[in-house]
């Protein structure tokens, strides 16, 4: 397990992130040289659309969302009490 | 030769033997139970078994087909996963109605006609009720009352549609159903009250997470699961089911930004994923109704595991709030790791069992030229690797050190959670295993370049998203209000608003009764008692008292009147005797001067008269 361990220490958080950012060009990259045999949909055929499609719709459900539950719908724990 | 056992009576009988047994031999017999069931699901040949004949009518026990046989293997498998999960478990109790509920489903997945399924039906929604209570506080109390109720009035309402449909067609047999009218949308509703979807869901995410910890892994894979099943064997192609199936997987995905709770959390994950198989089940066309089925196979068992996994933090830290839960990876590294491949199985990740499952009900909405089904349901799937995925194990396993060290679970719980992973990945990895079992033979190829770069890039830049918003998604001490709120708080203002008619009406009547009855009894009363001291008692005592006086007279009047007279003559008859007797003197010169005396007295009368 001394691998979660190094995984959630602080002091190499700077590493994982410089793997993930690198992980991310090389997905968002690799869009654009796949393979496209189907296109039924006009997004199919535009390189990045899941990422951006992702990145996008993840940004405005919490943003979205989370107001909504705050104007509306989320009460204090003893509500129904 | 038996030709055929059923598998699901397998459970059920062998349940009630549960409570004679002891130690060992009862774990091995508990174990044995959906091994066995699993092994008669496996060797019934295909066709109508177990025809019962009742009432001019052929009850269909055993329907077999590539349909309800793939149903069969997984709830056998989970069944077999959840009592290997739960063994360390005390309470008979919680096994009895764990695998009564399990060999329910398998009543309903068999089941050949309404009849037979309406009675496997309800038998589910009471059994699995006990999966609820059994965790025995006031909460989970209230919630099975709110769970048997919404899920009574569902099997009404499905009892109701059954009954019209007979009157129409004259047939119990359960096929697929033609549109008829109240018949079809009253069998529909009870279906999709199951099913859970919206406006009909409320029940799951209220009930689910009150169930005891082996109970809610049992709860989140039968009940939607078989509703899935008679969908799609019931209403294969209604478009309306597309729409709800697409609501339902945003619906699901919403309410689980905002939950606190984590069973709540992965609750309303299994409205947005039964979301997909609804959906599959309306588009209707082979490629889709396998993709539902897939999909709930595939769902079965990554849900169980996350609920397993969550089960087990519940059991061990005594928290069920995101917000009291944090760094518990520190002693818990084998559950988080079985819990994130179930995390990463939902959320699609290639490799994992949702990869090649959810993506077959897309590519059927795609192939059906449905983009705004399309476009939805890859939204909801982002949703879903942010909560399940990103979301709760962050703030459960690493986020801020709550200082809890709880250890991992029990051996077995882990084994439980092992398996299901285990099968998770070998779906992913090696998908034929359950594209061979599906109901249709459809050609579809999960792994295509173009699939999985669409799948890394959603996923990989929906975490980026959740990174750069990480604050913003703070799990807060808060509950989310649903439509539940209606039943709640709508019985509460029913009760407030029927007591004011209620106590008034009480009162009224009180009035009455004090007016009417009571007053005038009591005024009755008091005369009677008025009346008997003051005239019959009146009566009584002046006869009484007169009676004394006439006595008291009367023994007078005797004493003085007539005892008076009867001594009074006496004294005179002794005086006047005394003086009588002095005048008889016998000598007889006085009588004859007497004599003399008179005649002289006559004769001067006569002469100087």
């Amino acid at each position: 397990m001394n691998s979660i361990n190094w995984l959630a220490d602080p002091r190499n958080g700077r590493f994982l992130k410089v793997v993930y950012l690198i992980a991310l060009l090389v997905v968002f990259a690799a869009d654009f040289f796949v393979h496209r045999h189907h296109a039924t949909f006009i997004w199919d055929a535009i390189p990045g659309f899941g990422a951006v499609y992702g990145f996008v719709s993840c940004v405005l459900m919490i943003i979205v969302f989370k107001f909504v539950g705050h104007v509306w719908l989320m009460k204090k724990e003893d509500y129904y009490d | 030769m038996i030709e055929w056992v059923h598998p699901g009576v397998i459970l059920i009988l062998g349940a009630l033997l549960i409570p004679f047994l002891k130690g060992r031999i009862k774990q091995l017999y508990l174990l044995a139970l959906p091994v066995a069931a699993f092994i008669a699901v496996v060797s019934a040949s295909q066709g109508v078994h177990g025809v019962v004949h009742f009432l001019n009518h052929g009850l269909v026990f055993g329907r077999v087909d590539r349909l309800s046989l793939v149903f069969g293997y997984i709830f056998t498998i989970m069944a077999f996963i959840g009592i290997v999960y739960g063994l360390h478990v005390k309470r008979d109790g919680e096994y009895m109605a764990g695998l009564l509920y399990a060999g329910s489903s398998l009543g309903v997945v068999f089941a050949g006609d309404f009849f037979t399924l309406f009675v496997f039906w309800e038998g589910m929604a009471f059994s699995s009720l006990f999966l609820i209570w059994l965790k025995g506080d006031k909460a989970s109390d209230a919630a099975g009352f709110r769970y048997v109720m919404v899920h009574t009035v569902g099997g009404v309402v499905l009892l109701g549609g059954i009954i019209l449909y007979y009157i129409n067609t004259g047939g119990i047999g359960f096929n697929a159903i033609e549109n008829s009218g109240l018949a079809f949308y009253m069998i529909l509703i009870g279906f999709l009250v199951n099913a859970a979807v919206p406006p009909f869901h409320a029940w799951l995410a209220d009930a689910y997470p009150e169930g005891t910890i082996m109970g809610s892994v049992f709860l989140c894979a039968f009940t939607t699961k078989t509703a899935v099943y008679v969908l799609l064997r019931g209403f294969a192609g209604t478009e309306l089911l597309i729409w709800m199936g697409v609501i339902m997987t945003l619906y699901g995905v919403f309410y689980a930004v905002l939950e606190n709770d984590v069973r709540k959390l992965l609750s309303y994950h299994i409205i947005s994923q039964v979301g997909y198989m609804v959906a599959g089940v309306g588009i209707g066309t082979e490629m889709a109704l396998n993709g539902a089925t897939a999909h709930a196979f595939a769902h079965i068992l990554y849900k169980a595991l996350l609920f397993m996994g969550m089960g087990s933090v519940i059991l061990m830290t005594g928290k069920r709030k995101l917000t009291d839960l944090g760094g518990l990876y520190k002693t818990m590294p084998i559950t988080m790791i079985l819990y994130m491949i179930g995390a990463l199985s939902i959320s699609a990740f290639p490799l994992f069992s949702g990869f090649v499952s959810k993506s077959m009900v897309i590519s059927a909405a795609e192939e059906s030229h449905i983009g705004w089904a399309v476009l939805l349901l890859t939204l909801a799937s982002v949703g879903t690797f942010l909560s399940v995925g990103l979301k709760l194990p962050y703030y459960a396993f690493f986020g801020k050190d709550s200082g809890i060290r709880a250890e991992e679970p029990p051996v077995n719980m882990l084994i439980g959670m092992g398996l299901a992973a285990f099968l998770c990945v070998a779906i992913g990895v090696y998908p034929s295993l359950l594209y061979d079992v599906l109901p249709f033979h459809v050609e579809y190829h999960p792994y295509t370049a173009q699939h999985l770069a669409t799948a890394l890039g959603l996923l990989l830049f929906t975490g980026l998203g959740f990174f750069l918003l990480l604050k913003r998604l703070t799990p807060e001490p808060a509950i989310t209000t649903d439509l539940d709120w209606f039943y709640r708080m709508g019985g509460r203002l029913f009760l407030r608003l029927a007591n004011r008619p209620i106590a008034a009406a009480d009162g009224f009547v009180g009035e009455l009764y004090n007016n009417m009855i009571l007053g005038p009894a009591k005024r009755m009363a008091c005369f009677c008692y008025v009346f008997d001291i003051g005239v019959i008692d009146g009566i009584v005592n002046l006869t009484a008292w007169l009676t004394t006086a006439a006595a008291w007279l009367s023994h007078k009047f005797d004493i003085y009147v007539v005892d008076g007279i009867v001594n009074s003559a006496a004294t005179l008859t002794s005086c006047s005797s005394g003086v009588w007797r002095r005048m008889q003197t016998g000598y007889l010169q006085n009588y004859a001067l007497v004599f003399i005396l008179g005649v002289l007295i006559i004769a001067g009368s006569i002469l100087f008269g």
